[in-house]
């Protein structure tokens, strides 16, 4: 799967957890989740579970200390369907 | 891990301590009551004349059982011994019947999933007649650092 099509499917996603202060067109590849999106720890969590999900694969608690961006997410996925 | 183990490490003291025993826990579920005083002291303004537990406060008391007690029997479960910190993320109760002065409650709760330090949990609270109160899904984060402001 490429990058753009893994991006494609998280988008909707990471739109479905973003606070009302911030518009979907912010959404971007380099976006930080927490810092520039104001998703909560607790919405990081349901984000992970929805990516395990949709992409049927499962994160470790350390891969969770490497997301920061939809970038770093996007690099997880690729390493983890890879496998 | 005793039950009173893990009343002695909740991060609470009065008057905003709502649990007074775990009954059971276990991976899976746990079980507390709590009696409410009548001289507890929201009672004098809700309502006035009229005291009526306050729904925030059957909110608190099932988050209190049935997030941070059990929370802290989870983390200690796997050998995380540090004081864990709480952080309530989302609350979807139900109220089905008025909680009075000097009314004990039963706050049963159920795990949903515990991963990457998020506890969801569906919760219910049960009167002396075991008539379900207010019942819904609580979710928190266990904060395992906890650092200080």
């Amino acid at each position: 799967m490429t990058s753009k099509e893994i991006y494609e499917r998280l988008e909707p996603i990471i739109i479905n957890y973003l606070p009302e202060d911030v518009a979907p067109k912010e959404v971007n590849k380099s976006s930080d989740l927490t810092r520039e999106l104001n998703i909560n720890s607790a919405h990081l969590v349901d984000i992970v579970l929805d990516i395990e999900d949709v992409f049927n694969i499962e994160f470790k608690n350390e891969d969770m200390e490497q997301l920061r961006s939809i970038d770093d997410a996007i690099l997880l996925i690729q390493q983890k369907i890879s496998v | 891990m005793k039950s009173k183990e893990i009343i002695v490490q909740l991060p609470y003291s009065e008057p905003f301590l709502f649990v007074d025993e775990i009954l059971t826990v276990s991976s899976e579920s746990i079980t507390g009551t709590y009696f409410f005083r009548n001289d507890a002291y929201f009672y004098k303004g809700h309502f006035i004349n009229n005291p009526v537990t306050p729904g925030v406060i059957l909110t608190e008391c099932m988050a209190q059982i049935g997030l941070v007690c059990f929370g802290i029997f989870l983390l200690n479960e796997e050998h995380i011994s540090e004081n864990p910190g709480f952080a309530l993320s989302n609350t979807e109760i139900d109220f089905y019947l008025p909680v009075f002065p000097d009314e004990k409650v039963k706050v049963v709760s159920e795990k949903i999933y515990f991963r990457f330090n998020k506890l969801k949990c569906k919760v219910k609270m049960l009167n002396a007649n075991d008539e379900i109160v207010a019942q819904g899904t609580i979710s928190g984060m266990l904060l395992k650092e906890t650092k200080t402001k």
